[in-house]
């Protein structure tokens, strides 16, 4: 297990475990896209390539207590807040020994008793439900506690999304709304998604803080993620994130992304955010070049070992399956079985 | 003394609130204004900080609840009106009913949808939408007809560690009395024979038992004992004493204050036909609300939805076949 920020101690540690994180999960959807390309994966496969650096800079800046919802483009984040690798690869597998047991797939997946939230489908949905668990906790009297919801720009034009905002605002929630405007929802560019100059400007219709930054740039997405999470961690109510970034794949592995632009991919905002990481933590000399081949050769050995263990592993019985919905055993209308 | 319906559900609330620490009430106006129907009256004086106005937020609220079910809380939601709860569709039907199956964690939410016609009240403020939850698995949905029900069947919707739909008859909030709350109750799931009779039938829940059983008496002038099922659960449905009424009888009319197309009344019809065919001496009926939104005007509301005249009119057809 990686060490989280708050054990860190010298200069750059931060930054070596966040780097370290983004560069598991790049490796991570890597493999999972050729099990894809492989036909050993059912349904979909949703890589957040270029997004890594946002996503780290959540998870890393996230402690134990605190409340997560990624969405799909969030292996970093959920990496370092915590998720095993295991589990990543046993939801995409379908083993019955996963979290979600084969009942559900791909990226949703979490452990809501640990706060790590796991997304429904319906685009902004979550939000609320982040909402929910901090508004539950501050009446347990728990403080010092954040809650980071996540999406793509697109989903910023949901109905869920301007009430759970709206929701959050008015009950000064230590919510953490981070929007990664990677330019297309699916294959709609922001032009056909919203009409204000800066996303960050919603904010205000809110009465909310917003923090613009960079979504490329590893070291901006660590400073700003981490502010905006203190100022929420403080008591300064809820704080909307908006990065701004290009996607690096398509929506899903199904999709070529033929509607990108080429001239967008080779525009500053097409930057690859983890060789940025990488010149920056070259630079600063906070690792070298040596170090950082035997943290990829780490990360896939670990990989490589979890689809291994992962595909020993049984595949959900629909013998054993309980075929009922609810938690209330004596409810259940058993007949139907007849 | 004597209690109505109304305030059996704010005693329920009242209760719930005072026996456990984990419950608390969220909704519009329900705060220091007590609710657009007054069910929380004075309950924000009493428990402070566990009775809290919402912003119009159906979605949200949906969704704030069942954040605070992850967190061990019981939360009672209450919608201004249930056909407002159509804006949190997406959080009830695909959060709240998913969650316990998709991850092991219970999700012990009551949604409480004051539903039902009043005269005057119009296409959106008059829906009956206990089919449209009762399809998705993972739903409780719990329609109480009595004041006794209304009080302990709520007292048990708080303590279910499921979702549950609670539908609160507006038309009965006033109109219904009775001397004391209930010390017992029926278990959730039981349906309860309300009149009993050979000659027919009546299967119905909510505000329509007082119309089957006003049917009923008039029936009974002219010889005829009509058996009056109510169901109180829409899900669980009691199938089982609903068979065993038609066994008594062979004839079965079922009524309902929804829309006709994919409702109770069809589930039970169905039901009824698979698993007791033998048992009908006649073809099985139903008599719903017509396929057309709530009207506004009395005239036009009275003969939209089912009243002791129509199911009566029904009935006699019926038996007559
Ligand atoms: C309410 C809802 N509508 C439609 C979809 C289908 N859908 C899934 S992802 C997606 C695009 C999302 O775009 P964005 O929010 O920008 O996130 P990104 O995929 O770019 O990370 C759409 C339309 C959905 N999941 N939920
Ligand atoms: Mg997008």
């Amino acid at each position: 297990m990686l060490q989280t920020v708050s054990e860190s101690r010298t200069v750059g540690e931060t930054q070596r475990v966040a780097y370290r994180f983004m560069l598991r999960a790049r490796l991570l959807d890597d493999k999972f896209a050729s099990l894809y390309r492989a036909g050993k994966i059912h349904g979909g496969v949703f890589l957040g390539r270029g997004q890594e650096a946002l996503s780290a800079a959540i998870g890393v800046h996230l402690n134990k207590t605190d409340v997560f919802a990624p969405l799909i483009r969030d292996a970093a984040g959920r990496l370092a807040f915590g998720e095993p690798i295991i589990d990543a690869v046993r939801t995409y597998l379908g083993s019955s020994l996963g979290p979600m047991r084969g009942r559900d797939g791909n990226v949703h997946r979490g452990r809501p008793q640990e706060g790590y939230l796991p997304m429904i489908s319906h685009l902004g949905a979550m939000i609320s439900v982040v909402n929910g668990v901090l508004f539950a906790r501050r009446m347990k009297g728990i403080t010092g506690i954040v809650g980071v919801a996540c999406l793509g720009e697109g989903a910023t034009s949901t109905g869920s999304f301007h009430e759970a905002l709206n929701q959050a605002a008015v009950e000064k929630l230590p919510l953490v709304l981070v929007v990664a405007n990677n330019q297309f929802a699916y294959s709609t560019p922001t032009t056909s998604q919203f009409a204000c100059s800066d996303l960050a400007n919603k904010a205000i219709g809110y009465g909310v803080e917003s923090h613009s930054v960079d979504g490329t740039d590893f070291s901006a997405c660590m400073e700003t993620v981490g502010a905006a999470i203190a100022r929420a961690r403080a008591g300064h109510g809820p704080q909307l994130v908006v990065a701004t970034l290009l996607r690096l794949c398509g929506h899903g592995e199904h999709d070529d992304a033929s509607y990108i632009a080429p001239e967008q991919k080779n525009s500053k905002l097409g930057r690859d955010c983890l060789k940025v990481a990488e010149d920056f933590l070259l630079k600063k000399e906070f690792a070298d070049a040596a170090q950082i081949a035997v943290w990829r050769s780490e990360a896939i050995r670990e990989i490589d070992e979890a689809v291994a263990q992962a595909q020993r592993e049984p595949a959900p019985d629909p013998y054993e399956e309980k075929w009922s919905a609810l938690s209330s055993e004596h409810l259940n209308e058993l007949r139907e079985e007849s | 003394m004597s209690i109505t319906y109304l305030e059996a559900i704010r005693e329920a609330q009242a209760h719930a609130l005072r026996d456990d620490p984990r419950v608390f009430i969220y909704g519009q106006d329900v705060g220091a204004f007590g609710g657009a129907f007054k069910a929380t009256k004075n309950l924000q004086k009493e428990f402070p900080g566990r009775v809290l106005d919402s912003p119009i937020s159906e979605d949200a609220m949906i969704g704030l609840a069942v954040g605070t079910a992850i967190e061990g809380m019981r939360p009672i939601i209450e919608m201004q009106f249930a056909d407002f709860s159509t804006v949190a569709f997406n959080q009830i039907v695909n959060q709240a009913s998913t969650l316990f199956w998709r991850t092991n964690v219970p999700c012990p939410i009551t949604v409480r949808l004051p539903f039902g016609g009043t005269s005057g009240s119009g296409p959106f403020h008059s829906q009956c939408l206990e089919a449209i939850y009762a399809h998705y698995p993972g739903l409780v949905v719990l329609t109480p007809a009595t004041v006794e029900d209304a009080y302990s069947m709520l007292l048990s919707a708080v303590a279910i560690d499921d979702p549950v739909i609670f539908c609160e008859h507006k038309f009965l909030y006033y109109h219904l009395k009775a001397e004391k709350l209930p010390s017992e109750a029926l278990p959730i799931g039981k349906a309860r024979i309300a009149r009993e009779g050979r000659d027919l039938t009546i299967v119905t829940y909510s505000a329509m038992v007082h119309e089957a059983l006003a049917a009923a008496d008039e029936l009974a002038t002219e010889g005829w004992q009509v058996e009056v099922v109510d169901l109180r659960s829409i899900k669980p449905l009691d199938t089982d004493t609903v068979v065993a009424s038609v066994a008594r009888t062979g004839r079965l009319l079922c009524v309902g204050e929804a829309w006709p197309w994919g409702g109770v009344t069809a589930e039970v019809i169905a039901r009824v036909t698979a698993e007791g065919y033998g048992l009908l001496d006649a073809p099985p009926q139903r008599l719903n609300a017509k396929d057309t939104p709530v009207p506004y005007h009395p005239n036009l509301w009275a003969a939209h939805r089912p009243t002791a005249r129509s199911v009566a009119a029904a009935a006699r057809k019926l038996i007559r076949y």
